[in-house]
């Protein structure tokens, strides 16, 4: 067991290295570089730059090198932690990301507690009441809320908020506590923010889950294993939940691999509506301003993440799944 | 013969299954008797109602099947009858007689473990759930020294360590004995056996069966065979009810059943075995036609189509089942005129 | 269901039907059973007929703008009226609010728009080849346009732009799911039949690209096409990329697939009768799983859609003059705007219907395709 977490993670060195080449092919693919979105800026408010000035400037920031040697020197920066400098807001990158990082974790996070804590009970109440009225209101439910973008979610909420309600749904934290330092009530104040952007972010997944939940555990009820148990006299709610839930946990387990990633990925769109403080709007303003190693910083964190939740479900697997622990 | 009252008595038992294409009769008026410390078989070909018909003893008949109607009477230590169609299939009086009164060792040992609990924690669960002493629950420790008592009886070498095994560590044998052990834990008065050894190879088979002979000498528990095989039926049992379609067709001592079997399908199934002593080369007779499939059930007697001897009266009237000889009855117009109402 | 299945009586009659139908009919009997399924898939039938000619769905020119025409609510087409078949919609008025400055729509009972189906409006070609001014339905009166689903805030209709949205998000699901799912067949299948270092080669770009965030990586692709790419080259790009990470779902189940199926007696007999490779996969192995992969398919198609609304929605896909509903959605970005005209989340609408059909379409397939379902 240890040596199978031991190997994964002696992998990761290895895929991190797969991506930050790719990812630097991605950043570097645009034509023209920030520079040339810098001057382009300068010029449509009327200013400009001599031609000297732009090759000094190129020259200061490597951006005259060749391909090869640019990564170089980017991984070799990465490697003791310097993510560069942000050619727009002139400030260390890896201080830009780190701003933002906790609060991205921490409403994907809060996103899967909130998609399990309704998931596995609806799947489990499905199943078991197969045809009733809450299963199919709850399917009904499932269809639309997989059917339905997040961003649209977000937008709909808002336009109620703000149309019926006048209240601004947008942002983390309330007025007092955007600047403050971190504190307990200040993670309070963000955690009472927090459940609405990750209700949005998570219905979908929500829906998902709750249908495989209830997928699998049709298939565990139908096992001779559960006649077995009802057999010996347990009852009914005691043997669903020690026996054929516990095995439909097992799959339910492996889609975290996929999951935990999308919601980090997913987190994007919906901080960008809602306007949360959150790396993937920071993506997405560097992306749209050339502002390239900051980019690039954000889709190594990206990358890191996938990989963690990727490398998190099957370690939950091994652990709770006697077949595969025992052959890992 | 036995004299005691019997311990179990099954009264024109149905078993429906409403299907969105129509209705299943699975088990059509089933009725027979076990006798404690007897060893009842049932034999009929696959999808005859065998095992719907153990599982309705148990009331554990999965939707969208249902006990349409009949009396499951069983009488408990006590010596006090309960009907129990009339249970809760999930009530406390039900959950207390499986397991306890009456266990059942599945058809699939493979299956029928978990695979992501150990096997004695499996069968730990089963004793604390039922077994007391002294008035008092059961421990875990306690348990685990009778489940390691139960593997050896029934010859699991190594029991201490086989108590943490996980069932897919074992082989099929190995399973059985574990399933064995599980519904031999609480000391039950009948055991249901489902077709125990169709799942394993022929040399395990018979240790298994022989196992169950030696187990039932010793406990003196009424034992349920269900088995399409006749040479299983033949070696194990006393009493054989014969089973055709959700019907019981002829029921007797084994001796009768073979020597002097009462009605066509029993003599058409026993001539279907293959024997040493037949004259080699000619071909094994078989039962012609094929099992009509459960929405087409046939009118009258539901053999009749298959029938070497069917009567013009077969197709229209469904004849009784009534005494042919002594312990032995048939539902056949061969013998008798009297037809279900 | 009930009354799909047969009675009882002709059951034998029945097994012998369906003894000899073929597996693509045994697919519709059993689709057929879905009625959800069966309605969402006329819808999308409706829908591509959108696509192959939009303009004849539309009112009017799409990029029509009038200022003065801003935030019109929708009006809704009246079918009757004096008791004949004359259909009309209400005309609105505007009046500008003093305090505001907003101009404030209010419709005018005495007033009416007659609309003709299949009446002259704009000159379009169907298909880029026949010239044609026939609408689906357009406003009698030439000087008169009329909103069916309200005016933006430049005085666009957006019934019309909605019309001409559906044919580009419709599409590209359509080429990217298609792009992925040839992909996925091919190098899951050859994954799957060769075997060996091959084998291993995809396995680990499978891997690879399934453990990519894909929402941010595809932004970044979609940020890498040049700024003057024509809206058809942007169009194809995006429809690449999406594709591109997409395939890998396909191409695992592919393989796993041609894994199994390579075991198969059925397989064997063919090489033993001297079939060659390519006939033993295009013959025998591809047909057993082939309805899997359309289910497949078009369930991959729905996710297609989100991601392209996704990304056009945040500006880095699909980009004005085109349009997708992704493109539309954007004027709803504004949480002022969207409180006066709450109709510009319709587009949104219209997504969550294609993509539930989709759906919906897809399971039936998926349930009817699947041979050990009773």
């Amino acid at each position: 067991m240890t040596r199978y977490i031991l190997q994964r993670l002696a992998l990761l060195p290895a895929l991190l290295l797969v991506y930050s080449f790719v990812i630097f092919v991605i950043i570097q693919a645009p034509p023209g570089d920030f520079l040339t979105h810098y001057v382009a800026t300068l010029a449509s408010s009327g200013s400009s730059i001599s031609m000297e000035q732009m090759e000094a400037l190129r020259a200061s920031y490597g951006l005259d090198q060749p391909f090869i040697v640019q990564y170089w020197l980017w991984l070799k920066h990465l490697v003791v932690g310097d993510m560069g400098l942000s050619l727009e807001y002139q400030r260390p990158n890896a201080e830009l990301i780190g701003e933002q990082l906790a609060a991205t974790i921490a409403l994907a996070l809060f996103s899967f507690v909130l998609t399990w804590a309704i998931a596995v009970p609806a799947g489990i109440w499905c199943a078991t009441h197969q045809r009733s009225f809450v299963d199919h209101l709850l399917t009904i439910v499932n269809y639309v809320g997989v059917a339905t973008p997040n961003f649209m979610l977000a937008l709909v909420l808002m336009w109620v908020g703000f149309a019926w309600f006048d209240i601004s749904v947008t942002g983390l934290f309330s007025e007092a506590y955007v600047d403050a330092p971190w504190s307990f009530a200040r993670v309070i104040d963000m955690l009472s923010h927090m459940w609405l952007p990750a209700l949005v972010l998570a219905i979908a997944g929500t829906a998902r889950l709750t249908r495989i939940m209830r997928a699998n555990l049709l298939d565990e009820l139908n096992k001779p294993y559960v006649t077995t148990a009802r057999a010996k006299g347990l009852s009914e709610w005691t043997l669903v939940l020690r026996y054929p839930v516990r095995l439909a946990l097992n799959p339910l387990v492996s889609t975290i691999g996929w999951y935990l990633p999308a919601l980090f990925s997913g987190s994007l769109i919906v901080a960008t509506v809602m306007n949360l403080p959150n790396i993937g709007p920071l993506l997405l303003r560097a992306l749209i301003n050339q502002d390239m190693y900051l980019a690039g910083g954000i889709l190594l964190i990206y990358s890191f993440l996938t990989i963690i939740g990727t490398l998190l479900s099957d370690v939950l697997l091994a652990l709770i799944d006697p077949r595969i622990r025992m052959e890992g | 013969m036995p004299t005691d009252p019997p311990l179990l008595q099954v009264k024109d038992l149905r078993v429906t299954f409403g299907m969105d294409e129509g209705t299943i009769r699975a088990v059509d008026g089933t009725s027979f008797d076990v006798h404690p410390g007897e060893v009842v078989g049932i034999v009929g070909e696959s999808g005859c109602g065998k095992s719907v018909t153990m599982k309705a003893i148990l009331q554990l008949v999965e939707r969208p099947g249902r006990l349409a109607s009949g009396e499951i009477l069983f009488r408990d230590r006590q010596g006090t009858q309960t009907d129990l169609a009339k249970l809760d299939p999930r009530g406390p009086q039900m959950r207390a007689l499986r397991g306890a009164e009456i266990a059942l060792i599945p058809q699939e040992p493979m299956a029928a473990f978990s695979p992501v609990h150990t096997v004695g924690a499996q069968i730990i669960e089963a004793i604390q759930l039922h077994a007391t002493q002294e008035g008092r629950r059961v421990s875990k420790a306690e348990a685990r020294e009778t489940v390691i008592g139960l593997f050896r009886d029934v010859g699991i070498s190594m029991p201490e360590q086989r108590v943490d095994a996980y069932s897919w560590q074992l082989s099929g044998g190995l399973r059985q004995r574990a399933m064995i052990a599980m519904a031999l834990s609480c000391k039950p008065r009948l055991l249901i056996a489902d077709e125990p050894t169709t799942a394993i190879d022929v040399t395990t088979q018979a240790q298994v069966l022989a196992l169950l002979r030696d187990l039932r000498a010793k406990y003196n528990t009424a034992i349920i065979f269900i088995t399409h095989d006749l040479g299983v039926i033949a070696q194990m049992t006393s009493y054989v009810v014969v089973m055709y379609l959700g019907r019981v067709m002829e029921q007797g001592p084994v001796d009768q059943i073979f020597h002097a079997p009462a009605h066509p399908y029993t003599r058409a199934l026993l001539r279907s075995i293959p024997t040493i002593h037949g004259e080699t080369r000619t071909p094994l007779p078989v039962i012609s036609g094929s099992l009509p499939h459960p929405f087409n059930r046939p009118t009258g007697c539901p053999f009749h189509p298959r029938c070497p001897e069917a009567m013009p009266g077969c197709a229209t009237a469904t004849p009784k089942l009534l005494p042919v000889a002594e312990r032995q009855s048939a539902a056949c117009f061969l013998h008798h005129q009297e037809a279900e109402p | 269901m009930a009354q799909a299945m047969p009675a009882p009586a002709e059951g034998a009659a029945v097994e012998d039907r369906i003894a000899v139908a073929s597996n693509w009919k045994l697919v519709w009997w059993r689709f057929r059973r879905h009625r959800l399924a069966l309605i969402s898939a006329v819808l999308l039938v409706l829908m591509y007929g959108v696509v192959l000619a939009p303009d004849f769905f539309s009112t009017q020119n799409p990029e029509q703008t009038d200022a003065r025409q801003a935030f019109i609510p929708p009006q809704g087409i009246r079918l009757f009226h004096d008791g004949s078949l004359a259909p009309w919609v209400p005309a609105v008025t505007g009046k500008r609010n003093p305090v505001t400055l907003r101009m404030e729509w209010t419709v005018d009972p005495t007033k009416r728009v007659p609309v003709s189906f299949f009446g002259k409006g704009h000159t379009w070609h169907f298909l880029g080849l026949i010239e044609t001014n026939r609408h689906l339905i357009v406003s009698a009166d030439p000087r008169q346009r009329i909103f069916l689903l309200g005016s933006d805030r430049l005085g666009r209709d957006q019934w019309s732009r909605i019309m001409h949205g559906t044919q580009t998000s419709m599409t590209v699901g359509l080429v990217a799911v298609a792009l992925s799912t040839f992909l996925g067949v091919l190098l899951g299948g050859l994954s799957g039949y060769v075997g060996g270092k091959t084998d291993s080669v995809i396995q680990r770009l499978i891997e690879l690209l399934q453990s990519v965030p894909t929402i941010p990586i595809w932004l970044a692709l979609a940020a890498a096409l040049p700024r003057d790419w024509t809206p058809i080259q942007v169009f194809f790009a995006i429809t690449v990329i999406l594709s591109l990470i997409g395939w890998t779902t396909l191409g695992r189940e592919v393989r796993g697939r041609f894994l199994a199926l390579r075991e198969e007696d059925f397989v064997l007999a063919a090489r033993l009768a001297g079939c060659s490779r390519l006939r033993i996969i295009l013959r025998h192995m591809v047909p057993t799983f082939a309805s899997h992969i359309i289910a497949t398919a078009s369930l991959a198609i729905p996710v297609m859609i989100i991601n392209e609304t996704s990304l056009s929605f945040l500006g880095l896909g699909i980009r004005p003059p085109a349009l997708s509903w992704g493109v539309l959605l954007q004027e709803a970005q504004n949480i002022q705007s969207l409180a006066l005209a709450p109709w510009l989340l319709l587009p949104g609408l219209v997504v969550i219907l294609a993509v539930l059909a989709f759906n919906l379409v897809g399971d039936g397939l998926r349930d009817a395709s699947d041979p050990y379902a009773n």
